[in-house]
């Protein structure tokens, strides 16, 4: 148990007057990341951002996976909802005194069952959500870094299928000590997650004496944009039973389908399981940063099927608390079914019109992409423009893309993709027009290749 | 700060949805704990074979192992034996309300504010939607508090804190927005710095008595230790440097690493103000050891009595110190009494832990909208110069009446100038003079007077008899309500 100690440090602190004091394993790791591709194409974007007006040929950012599209939705039911402050303001003395001192990592009762309500209509009723298996974080990264906590001891690992977001490296590892065992997937089966590649991500870590504690999805996927079949979430079930382990599907895209039939909630498999030796194993982040166009008010969820778990990750949420303002201004417009319907239907309908646009876009283009259904993105193949189909390779295209495009797209290896040549291109977090330029400025870059 | 505590209710006067709660629970972690006692030991995950029948495994149940947690976890969620914690929980059972319920129990063990909330509420309801709707074309853009923004704070957030927290501490220093990183509260401020000053099985050193949840901020996650340093009533709990001396040299013997002093000015929960000297004395043990010093300043604003709060900021500046093992962490839960708000800082000279904590706050920052209320509360200077006066003249007041009333009982008080709360010498009243005695009189307090009062063994004091009272959330009249009853408990015990 606990990490492993360092064997030499460069200087005995107890004697010397003369050394810098020491930090900590945790504090001087790389294991942030950001010294990654993925992060470094936004350092270019800082220093020369697009703007319609002032910069024009500034860097289009197209890596950032934010929701932008249903600003207007929320602005319009705020105004209209809030003019006295009524919700947002403290015209009631006793809503702002019991709001100061309320830390209870319970969190406001009325937040949970709106949050569990809002849950339930994205997933169209086919599941429950109780209030009281609610447990608040500040955003769905604190909600994964807390469950990993819970779940995996350090040197434990997790297992995660490839591609992922590049931020589980850091949100599940970091402070927590545990790995990360990729699930090899590939193009073969639109990078479904198979019995196969399962067994033999675990089999990697049993060889190297690895104890895995879970395995931990994203439904709907990023980078992929695609939901995860019902099938392939039975199977996943499947195994995690088989081999004791737990069960972590991060849902914070769930709202971002474009038809809500398509889209299938590990609580949906659940719902119709009584056996709580089967259940305790589930547990689903969400939060409001995708579907919502929240990410500023940092505000994450656990739910877990695990009394234990649940328990737990309450005590442990004093390190992540949402603000008691927060919650109780985001309370009633959750509780709202009929904007939050309207929202949630509309949402999902301009976002599928982007897709469409950007896929037809780049198909005229000459480029495939992942058949997606969800999401804030698309998974771009430009496999064949790669002179060579290696990591190089792909980081070199990479780099053109960044700097002749002026265009900042995620690349496959900074989600552990195992085939070279897939990027990850955001299309919700700019206007319509922006996403016809960077169109037009692949499409130029295409022809210009053509001509050689 | 303090940490959230297990099943606190949401406040005075719901009761009654916890009692029906809180002996469920009670039964259902023993009953845990008594299942777990008989479960075989862990070993490795054992496999079921597959199965073509899904539904078959399904529902198999019993030959199904269950799933368990790390290791780490396991303790989280066991019922605390901390007096501290239990203290709270039975407040909760029975809170007093001078209307609704006078023979309840009333609440002395949790250090929080009410004194000035009319000025905070008026504040509010002028301010607050101004302050997260605002935007520049005067039209409401929810752009401004939707986005992603910095982890580590808006820069006019950290401005303002910086300006703030200069004022509070007498304008005598200064800090720089850089080297600021804000938290969602002092909870994971503490945790953060042990994350980044301390490995996994290192030590702080920490002068005790001190404050209980630091056991849970420090200890759970990071893995790192508190060693006290024990202090005592004949220097007013004051650390020396020979206990740290000493202290330092015990850990080395037992081959634990040190890696840092963790103190609180005011200290909670005796309420001292650290004079220059001890803070000097501190930063140049620190020094000759190489080892860091966070101060925790979480009640710096509120200081009522007449010795001056100087700060470990302004101490770092002189002298032949290396600046960078400084760190401070404060919170606006106490001195502006709105911790549901959830927001702290780490104030650090090291830039390397700065950055290490930017990072960090992914887990732990505060939300926009939250932001942009601080932004306008923190910068209202005629504001915050009006309230803080209030404030603390009205801790004195409620101070000078407490005690005096505790005094008239012949229970003496430890002397104190900041913090919300007061340390009193109850061992008159302990039948022995033991930890043992005094966790006797905690029950009788609770119980028989029905008044919660944190015991010194939850701080890990090292005299018995002491407790922690915080008097800042009592109206006036709930002060003669109290000596009454300690009145009346004292004289059962005394005849």
């Amino acid at each position: 148990m606990g990490l492993p100690l360092m064997i030499e440090r460069s200087s005995n602190n107890n004697n010397n007057n003369n050394n810098v004091v020491e930090l900590s394993r945790v504090a001087v790791s790389d294991t942030h990341g950001e010294d990654s591709p993925y992060f470094a194409g936004w350092k270019a974007y800082d220093e020369n951002p697009y703007d319609e007006t002032h910069n024009p040929s500034g860097v289009i950012q197209m890596g950032l996976a934010e929701n932008q599209v249903s600003f207007d939705l929320l602005e319009t039911y705020l105004e209209k909802k809030n003019p006295e402050g009524s919700m947002w303001g403290s015209k009631g003395a006793p809503g702002f005194r019991e709001n100061a001192l309320f830390q209870d990592y319970h969190g406001l009762k009325t937040f949970r069952q709106a949050m569990a309500s809002f849950m339930e209509q994205i997933r169209g009723g086919k599941a429950r959500f109780d209030p009281d298996r609610i447990v608040l974080t500040a955003g769905a990264t604190a909600a994964n870094e807390l469950l990993t906590f819970i779940l995996a001891d350090p040197n434990d690992a997790l297992l995660v299928p490839t591609p992922y977001y590049p931020g589980f490296d850091r949100d599940l590892r970091w402070r927590t000590g545990v790995k990360i065992v990729p699930i090899h997937c590939d193009s073969s089966n639109n990078f479904q997650i198979t019995p196969e590649a399962l067994e033999s991500a675990y089999q990697t870590a049993r060889d190297a004496n690895i104890r895995v504690r879970g395995v931990l999805i994203t439904n709907p996927s990023n980078p992929l944009g695609a939901t995860v079949q019902k099938k392939v979430l039975e199977d996943l079930l499947d195994f995690c039973v088989r081999k004791n382990i737990h069960l972590v599907s991060d849902e914070i895209y769930s709202g971002s389908v474009f038809h809500a039939s398509e889209f299938t909630s590990v609580a949906e498999i659940v719902e119709n399981i009584d056996d709580v030796s089967v259940k305790e194993r589930v547990h689903i982040v969400y939060s409001l940063s995708k579907d919502l166009g929240l990410p500023g008010f940092r505000v994450g969820t656990i739910y877990s099927y695990n009394d234990n778990v649940v328990r737990t990750a309450r005590r442990m949420s004093s390190f992540t608390l949402v603000s008691s303002q927060t919650q109780h201004m985001l309370a009633s417009m959750l509780s709202d079914v009929e904007f939050t319907e309207k929202y949630i239907r509309i949402n999902r309908e301009r976002l599928r019109r982007r897709y469409e646009t950007i896929v037809e876009g780049l198909k005229k283009a000459g480029i495939e992409c992942l058949k997606g259904n969800a999401g804030l993105f698309c998974w771009m193949n430009l496999g064949f423009l790669l002179e060579k189909k290696t990591k190089d390779g792909e980081l070199q295209l990479w780099d053109v893309i960044l700097k002749e495009l002026k265009l900042n797209i995620s690349p496959g290896t900074s989600c552990h993709c195992s085939e070279f040549g897939w990027f990850r291109v955001c299309f919700a977090n700019m206007s319509e027009n922006t996403l016809e330029i960077a169109l037009k400025r692949i499409h130029e870059f295409m022809d210009r290749r053509r001509k050689f | 700060m303090r940490l959230i505590v297990p099943l606190r209710g949401v406040i005075q006067g719901r009761g009654g949805l916890f009692v029906g709660s809180l002996i469920p629970c009670c039964l259902f972690y023993f009953l845990q704990l008594y299942l777990k006692g008989r479960r075989p030991p862990p070993s490795d995950p054992t496999e079921l074979p597959r199965t073509s029948s899904r539904s078959n495994l399904f529902s198999r149940g019993n030959s199904i192992g269950r799933v368990r947690v790390s290791s780490r976890a396991a303790p989280v969620a066991k019922p605390s034996d901390s007096p501290y914690y239990i203290g709270l929980e039975r407040v909760k059972t029975d809170p007093y309300d001078r209307i609704l319920n006078t023979n309840g129990i009333i609440q002395l063990g949790l250090a929080e504010s009410t004194l000035c909330f009319d000025l905070l509420q008026r504040w509010m309801s002028e301010n607050l939607m101004e302050s997260i709707m605002q935007s520049d074309h005067g039209e409401f853009d929810i752009s401004s508090i939707a986005m992603y923004k910095p982890f580590e704070g808006l820069l006019e957030l950290r401005v303002a804190f910086a300006d703030f927290m200069s004022r509070i501490m007498g304008g005598k220093v200064s800090f720089d927005p850089s080297n600021m990183v804000i938290t969602a509260g002092g909870t994971p401020a503490i945790e953060v710095l042990a994350f980044c000053l301390a490995d996994h099985g290192n030590a702080f050193l920490i002068p005790t008595p001190y404050y209980p949840g630091f056991e849970r901020d420090i200890k759970f996650r990071t893995g790192v230790e508190l060693i006290p340093v024990h202090c005592r009533s004949s220097d007013n709990f004051t650390v020396t440097v020979s206990a740290l001396e000493q202290a330092f040299n015990q850990a080395r013997k037992r081959g634990s690493k040190v890696s840092g002093i963790l103190f609180s000015n005011p200290s909670n929960p005796v309420g001292n103000i650290l004079s220059r000297e001890t803070l000097h004395a501190i930063l140049e043990f620190a020094q000759e050891k190489n080892i860091h010093v966070i101060s925790d300043e979480i009640f710096a604003g509120s200081v009522y009595g007449d010795k001056e709060f100087v700060s470990m900021a302004e101490i770092a500046d002189s002298g032949e110190i290396d600046k960078s093992r400084v760190h401070i962490i404060y919170a606006l839960s106490k001195d502006l009494s709105i911790p549901g708000f959830r927001a702290g800082v780490i104030y650090s000279f090291h830039e390397d832990v700065v950055n290490a904590a930017k990072k960090l706050m992914r887990f732990s920052s505060v939300s926009v909208p939250v932001q942009r209320i601080l932004i306008s509360l923190l910068s209202d200077v005629k504001f915050i110069e009006d309230y803080m006066t209030t404030h603390r003249q009205r801790i004195r007041n409620k101070h000078i009446r407490f005690v005096e009333g505790l005094k008239q009982l012949g229970i003496p008080c430890a002397e104190s100038g900041g913090g919300l709360y007061c340390w009193v010498d109850m061992s008159s009243l302990l039948t022995s003079y033991s930890e043992k005695g005094e966790l006797e009189l905690f029950e009788k307090l609770l119980s028989v007077a029905k008044i919660n009062a944190t015991p010194g063994t939850a701080c890990f004091c090292i005299e018995p008899g002491w407790f922690r009272c915080c008097f800042t959330a009592l109206a006036d009249e709930d002060i003669p309500v109290i000596m009454d009853r300690m009145r009346q408990l004292a004289e059962s015990i005394r005849s």
